[in-house]
């Protein structure tokens, strides 16, 4: 028996294992997948928790409902990969040996990477969203919160789905409007990159609605450290901030096993090649999602792009094959915006987002780079698509390649 | 892009004055563009991280991030930031002559 084994059955490990466990004779393959979490989060359903929008059991199913049954699914920590010799060692000294690995670890929060951040005032007036406990907290914070200056702050660059903290701040300003409060709410916006996203025409359209939003956005701000106490944050050349309320984005980085199996960068990211997606160190490694160190967006439009040129990757690779699919870096996000309202935005390594219509060219029903009632629509719709298509590898209508038909220059 | 003149040399540069090919550097065009951008002398600690950009750009194709740099150039943030105010991975690439790190998105 051929052995594939896939670590992680996250958003991208469980697509992947779908689309596999469809196609590999079982005559010849075994299919193990290893996760340590039993429960699938819904992550991009984090953000609506603050605001009461969706509560936690909006974005929890069981992991098993979305593994197949043929499937090996082994709920356990995975320890540490040893590439050279085609094994795996997991929690309680067990072994997996492999002829194809799929790393699909992901990234999470790293709070204790900033001096300050964790400790006496985690939770209480510091918070993250990136984890449903951090969303839970924020909600009953928010809840009873009387106004003052609220402060989003990304610690490091790159973060998984990089507008979310813009879509933060855009429902914050429409949630503080709501509650009666906005006029007792001062919010500043303070991230490392030189504006407000780092697509040119995109950061001076996203830049633009912060303004109309009386939002007040703080470039180039690298933070060093946080005095809980006196309730401020620093950078490394002294610029300081006060907050009543912090929302923070910590450091995100790949898991630890990755960096202890001596195969990550800084930030424990496997190197990837850009277009097919197999480890640029190993042969029989293939990376997916959050635990690349590709210059795309971290993010489940991404991740399933990715699985379409993947899938054909690793097929030829079996068939030992040269590998012919090619990722573009294509990467497709809604932006809500508030009141009701979203942005989308289209775009792969080379091309920046333009605005036009999308998916279908010239009719929509999406607008690219425009604030319409529809894309806030496509982002609610998208939990619908994410549990029921996108994580059993279904087709979606939308191709993993980028198109220009359809786009303004 | 546009053509400037370091130390007797020309060099091109794009619009954010990154010079576009590396291998026209050496350590007195160093200390032009850096003059460019208000950094008026250079000293070995500077060197220090100019040649750790290089390394790394000659390997893998682009700039390291910040936290690479204070990882593995010898020099812990805040050093980074007297030497190179303003965002040291962005501007320390500039100087050492390598183009814009890929801003990861
Ligand atoms: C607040 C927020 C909003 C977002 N909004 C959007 C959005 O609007 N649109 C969008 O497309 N994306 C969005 N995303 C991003 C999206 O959720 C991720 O990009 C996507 O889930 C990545 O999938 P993945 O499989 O790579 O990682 P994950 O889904 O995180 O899965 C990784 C899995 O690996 C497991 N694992 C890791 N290490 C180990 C170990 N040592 N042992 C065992 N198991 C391990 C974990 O338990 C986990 O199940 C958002 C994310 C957040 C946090």
């Amino acid at each position: 028996m051929k052995k594939l084994v896939i670590l992680g059955a996250g958003t991208a490990g469980t697509m992947m294992v779908n689309k596999m466990n469809a196609v590999l004779n079982r005559d010849e393959w075994q299919i193990t997948i290893v996760d340590q979490d039993p429960t699938h989060y819904y992550q991009p359903g984090f953000l609506f928790i603050p605001f009461g929008i969706y509560n936690r059991n909006d974005v929890l199913k069981p992991k098993k409902d979305f593994l197949p049954a043929n499937v090996e699914t082994v709920f356990s920590k995975i320890e540490m990969i040893e590439p050279d010799n085609n094994r795996v060692h997991i929690e309680g000294k067990r072994i997996l040996d492999y002829d194809f690995l799929i790393i699909a670890t992901g990234t999470r929060i790293h709070p204790e990477e900033t001096e300050g951040l964790v400790g006496d005032e985690w939770h209480q007036s510091i918070f993250d969203f990136y984890t449903v406990e951090g969303a839970y907290n924020l909600s009953r914070k928010l809840k009873n919160w009387e106004g003052g200056r609220m402060v989003l702050n990304i610690a490091e660059m790159p973060i998984k789905c990089p507008v979310a903290p813009l879509e933060f701040v855009f429902l914050a300003d429409w949630w503080f409007t709501e509650q009666g409060i906005r006029d007792k709410v001062e919010i500043e916006y303070v991230t490392p990159l030189p504006g407000a996203f780092t697509k040119p025409r995109a950061s001076r359209l996203l830049g633009d609605f912060l303004t109309k939003k009386n939002i007040k956005l703080i470039p180039e701000f690298d933070i060093g450290n946080v005095d809980s106490e006196k309730k401020i944050i620093s950078d490394y050349e002294g610029r300081e901030i006060d907050y009543d309320l912090l929302v923070t984005i910590p450091t995100n980085m790949g898991d630890e096993i990755i960096g202890k199996s001596g195969m990550g960068n800084e930030f424990n990211y496997v190197p990837t090649d850009p277009q097919t997606l197999r480890s640029k160190d190993f042969e029989n490694i293939f990376v997916l999602g959050d635990a690349t160190d590709l210059p795309s967006s971290k993010a489940g439009s991404v991740a399933h792009f990715q699985s379409d040129i993947l899938f054909e990757n690793l097929l030829d690779a079996i068939d030992e094959q040269p590998l012919r699919a090619k990722f573009d870096g294509h990467a497709n996000c809604y932006i809500e915006s508030g009141f009701g309202k979203g942005i989308l935005i289209d775009f792969n390594y080379d091309t920046e987002p333009l605005p036009g219509k999308f998916p279908l060219p010239g009719v929509g029903p999406f607008s690219l780079l425009e604030e319409t009632k529809m894309n806030h629509y496509g982002k609610m719709m998208f939990r619908w698509m994410y549990w029921n298509l996108l994580l059993r590898g279904a087709e979606l209508p939308i191709g993993s390649e980028m198109l220009m038909a359809g786009k303004r220059m | 892009m546009s053509e400037k003149q370091f130390a007797g040399v020309n060099v091109t540069v794009d619009d954010e004055g990154f010079m576009i090919d590396y291998t026209q550097w050496n350590e007195d065009i160093a200390r032009g563009l850096a003059k460019e951008i208000g950094i008026e002398e250079l000293n070995d600690k500077h060197f220090m991280v100019l040649n750790f950009m290089r390394k790394e750009f000659k390997e893998k194709g682009t700039g390291p991030s910040l936290r690479k740099l204070k990882n593995e150039s010898g020099v812990n943030t805040k050093e980074l930031y007297g030497l190179f105010p303003k965002g040291p991975a962005k501007k320390a690439a500039l100087i050492a002559g390598i183009t814009k790190p890929v801003g990861c998105i």
